[in-house]
């Protein structure tokens, strides 16, 4: 990596931690904590699905939060606080600003993912008092987890290169919730005809697909998942958020910072 | 050699939500900076001053025209990494402290990392923030942010530093310790490009100022060319209150102030008011021509540039 992009991404990240964004871990923690209690005096044979289940939605919905809210703010807080003058007066392109913010936002998710995951496999140790082999498809669980966090890392970043934060959340929140039903949107095109199928298909391969990223409910039943899957999820990823976060370069190199 | 060579940059943004219409921010600008100079871009606010300096930042884009600074294209990255840049009422990442905020700048402008600590150090003793270089920049005053934004437009060593408004938030000692700065750094060999709107200061520290109204440029020049002698004038200063009546049969433009007066007189006369003074045994002080201040020239030119504008309305 080039090293202004490093330089740019460690001040993201330490711009993330100092504006207490991993407080959120102390939430998790207390969700968490107290899930695991209540499960472990509740349920019966099904503790592992549920603090799995509990624990890794968990987990993707705060990071998807952190990644909306913190990622609207990175190009437009700077400009407006006008803190970019200073940095673009030197010798940083514009495009390394981005993909600097995108990392640093993106390694503040990775970090939080890593410590909320910790919570995740204690809460399980304390409800199951044992891991088994299985459990092992909860890390590719989590990775695709962190996956999704690239996706809207890159498009809070893109909405955010050109219109207001409050837009900017509403529409990188709805992509999400559109994107979460995207295999239901590609059936939907399946069962429709003429021009209603060609632009439900073309609306349900245009939204990023985080359905195919979503396999924890075959973790918590302990499900194999193919080293196929692991390599198209991670190619579709690594594509979709290049993508995004390429528009969002395009669109910031021709901006004017009034 | 010109160290910034302005050629026509020009910037019309187009404003209005529905119907859209243009409004030029600036006219074609022409404008040439020599190396080692103290160049001031004085004008009120809203002139195009700002305008002009983020085009020349690379932070807005201009309609038309070009720049060269220290003899490149002004869009070459190289070129950003010789010059410094203070902008208007800076504001800095508010959860650095001033030392770690020099040292990202200093990464980003290619400091290397054996020379930054010792450089910031230098730094923050040449701005007076040494005593809190471990405190959050949100605790900062404005004056305090002042300071730390002169310390980041320098910290690389630049050739060339645009400073926007730098007299703007300090109290008149921070005042005069910018002015002494500026001059630090010309002395260092650096050219030093600010916009102002404070004439005192550009009077004081300018080689060369131009004077820019509503986008136009108005005039440029050497500060003692513009504030040029009026012809044939002379101010005599003298101690006392007495003003002689040969002196106010010379001239009807007399002034007393605590315990000198003075008088305007021809050239002519200088040896008719001096004879008078003797002769009342009042003490002389001083004898110089009369000059226009930059203050007189830059409100000239701006009623003219208003006059003119009214016209053309």
């Amino acid at each position: 990596m080039n090293a202004r992009i490093a330089y740019i991404a460690s001040n993201t990240f330490r711009e993330a931690v100092r504006d207490r964004v991993l407080y959120n871990l102390i939430a998790f923690a207390v969700l968490l904590s107290a899930a695991a209690i209540f499960i472990g005096q509740i349920s019966i044979e099904i503790e592992r699905l549920v603090v799995i289940n509990l624990g890794l939605t968990a987990v993707s919905l705060f990071g998807v939060v952190i990644a909306i809210f913190v990622g609207i703010g990175l190009v437009s807080k700077e400009i407006e606080k006008r803190t970019l003058y200073t940095v673009l007066s030197r010798p940083v392109r514009r495009w390394e600003f981005i993909v600097g913010k995108f990392f640093g936002l993106a390694g503040t998710l990775v970090v939080n993912t890593f410590f909320m995951a910790i919570g995740v496999f204690g809460a399980l140790l304390y409800v199951a008092h044992r891991f088994s082999s299985g459990d092992s498809s909860i890390l590719i669980a989590l990775y695709f987890i962190i996956l999704e966090f690239l996706i809207v890392c890159a498009l809070a970043l893109l909405f955010s290169s050109f219109s207001s934060p409050l837009l900017s959340a509403i529409f990188a929140f709805s992509l999400f919730v559109i994107g979460s039903f995207a295999d239901d949107l590609r059936g939907f095109a399946t069962l429709t005809h003429g021009l209603t199928r060609w632009i439900a298909t073309g609306a349900a391969y245009i939204v990023p697909n985080f359905s195919t990223l979503n396999v924890i409910s075959a973790a918590a039943h302990q499900q194999a998942i193919s080293w196929q899957l692991v390599a198209e999820n991670t190619l579709y990823a690594v594509f979709y958020a290049a993508m995004a976060l390429s528009g969002a370069i395009l669109i910031f190199e021709r901006r004017n910072l009034k | 050699m010109a160290s910034i060579e302005i050629l026509g940059l020009e910037k019309t943004y187009m404003v209005g939500f529905w119907r859209k219409r243009p409004k030029r921010a600036l006219q074609p600008l022409h404008l040439t900076v020599e190396d080692g100079e103290i160049f001031g871009f004085l004008g009120p606010n809203g002139a195009g001053k700002t305008t002009t300096l983020k085009m020349l930042m690379g932070l807005v884009f201009p309609t038309a025209g070009t720049a060269r600074i220290l003899g490149k294209e002004w869009t070459d990255p190289e070129v950003k990494a010789q010059i410094g840049f203070l902008p208007e009422q800076p504001y800095f990442y508010d959860y650095l402290t001033a030392h770690e905020l020099l040292d990202y700048y200093g990464q980003l402008s290619g400091v290397p990392a054996k020379d930054r600590k010792s450089r910031i150090d230098e730094m923050l003793i040449r701005v007076g923030l040494t005593d809190v270089k471990g405190l959050q920049l949100r605790k900062f005053s404005k004056g305090m942010l002042q300071r730390v934004g002169i310390a980041q437009a320098i910290l690389h060593n630049p050739k060339l530093v645009f400073l926007d408004e730098p007299m703007s938030g300090l109290d008149p000692l921070g005042r005069r310790e910018v002015r002494d700065l500026i001059l630090q750094l010309q002395q260092e060999g650096k050219t030093v490009f600010f916009s102002t709107h404070i004439l005192s200061d550009a009077e004081a520290l300018c080689d060369r100022v131009a004077i820019i109204h509503r986008g136009e440029l108005q005039g440029v020049g050497a500060v003692e060319e513009l504030t040029k002698a009026v012809q044939g004038k002379v101010e005599v200063v003298w101690q006392g209150t007495h003003v002689p009546a040969s002196i106010k049969a010379l001239s009807g433009e007399f002034h007393v102030a605590g315990e000198t007066a003075r008088t305007v007189v021809s050239e002519s006369q200088v040896d008719v008011a001096i004879d008078a003074l003797r002769r009342e045994r009042l003490r002389l002080v001083s004898i110089t021509p009369v000059r226009t201040s930059l203050e007189s020239y830059f409100v000239e030119k701006l009623q003219h540039s208003q006059t003119t504008a009214g016209k053309s309305a």
